[in-house]
């Protein structure tokens, strides 16, 4: 077993800067070890221990979750906790830097893609194997392929990415090409995410069930070991893995020898695990409880979610959202700044675009967002709503007042209810379960409707609210539908950027989109946890992680 | 004794399907689709293709008229089959019966707990000569159900796990773990137990028979232990068979505070999922369990009071009117 640390990566804020080592790296400089876990507020981009010391392998971790699906399936499941799980036991054809949002190779060593972005080929590294020593090879790319659009639905993430697909072609052996009906281009980001990993070809057609149950055989450095559903699901360091991307800090194998995921569903008791050593780390903590361990032997580290912000996105089928006056007064009537100071934590960030700045090809669009009541009041006074008695505005004897139905938690919203109520508008709050919610949306009767999506590819954009794709608000195209059209068919990543951004642009001016604020993902673990990291997609990294007490036992 | 049984199970039989078809049609009216559910993932908004999710819902027959899944569940659950997870292909029998173990020892053990205790708090709460010590006792029971069990989980964790490092916080493993949810889960149990036992032990203390044992110079224990509680017991003990629902719906919060596997944390996985088969199955075993209790609870009251005879439900009900505390129906 050889475990390699790469050599140190400039502009990673969050990495501990790692020297070379020959061989083994198992020894514990108990001077160097004195751990001085502090963070840094000042670093939007996340903040961590500032560990000294190599990394060690050996050792055990212990993470809590909040929510068992049923499920550890990484082309089935689409819930974070389960793909804390997932992530860690496949590895996919690319990988993606976490900062620059570049894609790196992993099992493909390199690829090209023709001039629409509608077919992909992929030069597969020929030394990797699945967890059973089975080749991966261009037959296993395409057998897995063909099963997640087999799957459907059920794959819910992997069908959405693959929408289009015509076929995988086997080349040779370490060559594949995958082409699409029409123009892909978020399928090159798409191969680095766990839901298009890699299973063994026996695996692949495994029942749903089995699949689910963790029966399956993967490709990436940790397999599942036991899955108790409501309890734990332990992974175990895949033995022989060597083919780490470039994107982690070091290749070989893991260095944990387990990872226990804990099913804990109370945030109380979450913390309280933490801090009493009977858990190690976890992502979901209480924004409440999240100072405590801010240093004292823990350390917090953060990341913006990547993808579309938590937004209002307008029905614009609906008389009341389909009055632009009405859509572009909320953009201008959110004091976003007052959301995160008064009722989010220190890590969430308001919006500056309709995309979060963790999505690559971001780029602000903060004059759109300023807070500007005046603004919205003329606008609103200009369209004929005149402020009534109570003090909500009236147009052609229509009160303005709608209602907003959501699951997520509604602190940010009843903020925003008490901005809007200023510039004389009445934001209504119905707080209900996702299934209450998922059937308020299939009913379409509804103004607007609020939610986030995590995506690192700014295609997101596209798919939400092209009028040709899922159209968000229910509009006849327009002037945007072309710029975000071409986006999905534009290889060129400055053409991307520059059709991404006028597109968003526009999207706010139109008042398309109303964005509230960033989600952001925070982990909070004790010192004794080093090296866990996010990647691209906020999702937790175990491959990099060590313990300090790993070793010498 | 036969007769009797037979006619109990059959109005048994009648519970359950009932509870089946309720629980049926209250599902299916929910206004929210299982597929779509499903294929969001348990993650955030769905964006599946209409096409594929029709496909899935054609695959688990949601696509059927109503009468034809109700007919359809129907049969499969006369033959014990709820059909298979929505969410993870897994037969929904089997998950319950995955989930069950832990569940049973949870609530056989708060079950266990909460009888010792309750019966030893109202025992206490009317031996004592002293009388400030008996209205001190007497008040326990009236707090202990008034604690919400979410409450109590909480601060038994932050005292003897997060302060104290004592139990674990989480998990099933061993009988350590099952220490502070087994005393969560028993103390509004128990409490409830406990405030009917003495209610109905100071009413017995003042009935003749007791008089009489007094007169014959029985000692103060004797009186209390051998002669009024067996007779005090007869209202406490038909409570005793409504509890055990009540312990299974109690281990929904303490399963959840305590982060244990069981039937309680299936249930609101299975319903936040609408994960229908699974919930069926989840109903149709609690509403077994209840059957099954109170029969046995009504077949061991001519144990205890050889005056109560099990006849057709009618008389037994007439005779024994007076001296249950709550009906026992079928």
């Amino acid at each position: 077993m050889t475990t390699t640390p790469r050599a140190p990566r400039t502009q990673d804020p969050r990495r501990t800067p790692r020297r070379s080592v020959v061989g083994l790296a198992a020894t514990v400089s108990a001077a160097g070890l004195l751990l001085s876990a502090c963070s840094t507020g000042a670093d939007a981009a996340g903040t961590g221990a500032d560990a000294s010391g190599e990394p060690v392998a050996g050792g055990d971790l212990t993470f809590a979750i909040t929510v068992d699906s049923h499920c550890v399936d990484p082309q089935q499941v689409g819930n974070n906790d389960a793909i804390a799980a997932a992530r860690q036991t496949v590895a996919s054809l690319t990988a993606q830097d976490p900062e620059s949002g570049e894609i790196l190779p992993w099992l493909a060593e390199s690829w090209e893609v023709n001039d629409d972005a509608s077919s992909y080929t992929f030069h597969l590294r020929d030394d990797a194997t699945f967890a059973d020593g089975t080749p991966i090879d261009a037959a296993a790319v395409k057998t897995n392929f063909d099963a997640i659009v087999d799957l459907g639905a059920v794959a819910s993430l992997g069908s959405q990415y693959l929408v289009g697909y015509a076929g995988t072609t086997v080349v040779d052996e370490h060559t594949v090409t995958v082409d699409f009906d029409e123009p892909s281009a978020q399928f090159l980001q798409a191969t680095s995410t766990f839901s298009l990993g890699l299973l063994s070809p026996d695996s692949a057609t495994l029942s749903t069930e089995d699949r689910c149950a963790g029966k399956y055989v993967g490709s990436g450095p940790f397999a599942v070991k036991s899955y108790t559903p409501d309890q734990e699901i332990v992974l175990e360091k895949v033995a022989g893995y060597d083919w780490g991307s470039e994107a982690s800090s070091h290749t070989g194998e893991a260095y944990l020898d387990t990872v226990t995921l804990k099913v804990i569903p109370e945030a109380g008791v979450r913390s309280g695990s933490l801090q009493s050593g009977q858990i190690d780390a976890t992502a979901a903590l209480n924004a409440v409880d999240l100072p405590q361990f801010d240093g004292n032997g823990f350390w917090l580290s953060y990341r913006a979610n990547p993808g579309v912000v938590f937004n209002l996105f307008p029905n614009e089928s609906s008389p009341l959202a389909a009055d632009e006056a009405v859509r572009t007064a909320l953009v201008k009537g959110i004091d976003r700044q007052q959301i995160v100071d008064t009722v989010l934590t220190p890590q969430d960030q308001p919006a500056t675009g309709v995309l979060s700045r963790s999505t690559p090809l971001f780029e602000g669009a903060d004059d759109l967002l300023a807070y500007d009541p005046e603004g919205a009041t003329k606008v609103l006074d200009d369209a004929g709503w005149v402020v009534g008695a109570d003090g909500i505005r009236e147009k052609d004897g229509r009160r303005l007042s709608t209602t907003v139905t959501f699951w997520q938690e509604p602190g940010a919203l009843e903020l925003v209810q008490q901005q809007l109520r200023q510039i004389g508008v009445d934001l209504q709050l119905k707080h209900v379960t996702v299934a209450e919610k998922e059937a308020a949306t299939a009913a379409g009767d509804f103004d607007f409707d609020y939610y986030n999506l995590t995506r690192s590819d700014a295609d997101v954009l596209r798919t939400i609210f092209s009028a040709n794709a899922r159209n968000v608000n229910q509009r006849d195209p327009e002037e945007v539908d072309e710029l975000l059209d071409d986006s999905a068919a534009a290889t060129d990543p400055e053409e991307r950027r520059t059709l991404v951004s006028e597109a968003s642009r526009l999207l706010l001016e139109r008042g398309h989109a109303i964005p509230v604020y960033e989600l952001s993902t925070t982990i909070a673990a004790a010192d004794r946890v080093q090296g866990l990291t996010f990647e691209a997609s906020s999702r937790l990294d175990f491959y990099d992680a060590w313990v300090t007490d790993g070793a010498g036992e | 004794m036969t007769r009797y049984v037979l006619r109990r199970a059959g109005q048994g039989v009648f519970v359950l399907w009932a509870a089946f078809t309720v629980a049926f049609f209250v599902l299916y009216l929910l206004p929210s689709d299982p597929a779509a559910l499903v294929a969001s993932g348990g993650g955030e908004v769905s964006q599946v293709d209409p096409t594929q999710l029709a496909a899935l819902r054609a695959e688990h027959g949601l696509d059927r008229p109503i009468l034809v899944q109700y007919g359809d569940a129907l049969l499969g659950a006369l033959a014990g089959d709820f059909g298979a997870s929505y969410v993870s292909g897994a037969s929904a029998t089997a998950l319950v019966a995955q989930a069950l173990p832990e569940t049973l020892r949870l609530t056989g053990a708060a079950l266990l707990v909460a009888v010792l205790g309750g019966t030893a708090v109202a025992v206490a709460s009317v031996l004592p000569r002293a009388r400030f010590l008996r209205q001190a006792l007497s008040a326990l029971p009236p707090l202990g159900v008034a604690l919400p069990t979410f409450f109590v989980g909480l601060v038994l964790l932050q005292w003897f796990s997060f302060r104290l490092p004592v139990f674990p916080a989480i998990g099933n493993e061993g009988a350590v773990s099952l220490v502070l949810p087994t005393i969560t889960l028993a103390v509004p149990a128990g409490a409830q137990l406990a405030q009917i036992l003495s209610r109905s032990l100071r009413g017995t203390l003042g009935e003749p028979y007791v008089e009489t044992a007094w007169a014959k110079g029985a000692s103060r224990a004797r009186v209390h232990l051998a002669h009024a509680l067996r007779n005090a017991a007869i209202p406490a003990f038909t409570v005793l068979g409504v509890m055990v629902g009540g312990l299974l719906g109690g281990a929904v919060v303490t399963e959840t505070v305590f982060s244990r596997q069981g039937l309680g944390r299936l249930t609101v996985q299975s319903v936040n999922q609408q994960d229908v088969p699974v919930v069926l199955a989840i109903v149709v075993f609690s509403a077994l369990v209840f059957v099954v209790v109170t029969l046995v609870v009504d077949l061991v009251y001519p144990v205890l009071d050889p005056r109560i005879q099990l006849r057709t439900p009618r008389a037994a009900s007439r005779r024994a009117a007076s001296r249950r505390a709550t009906a026992v129906t079928a």
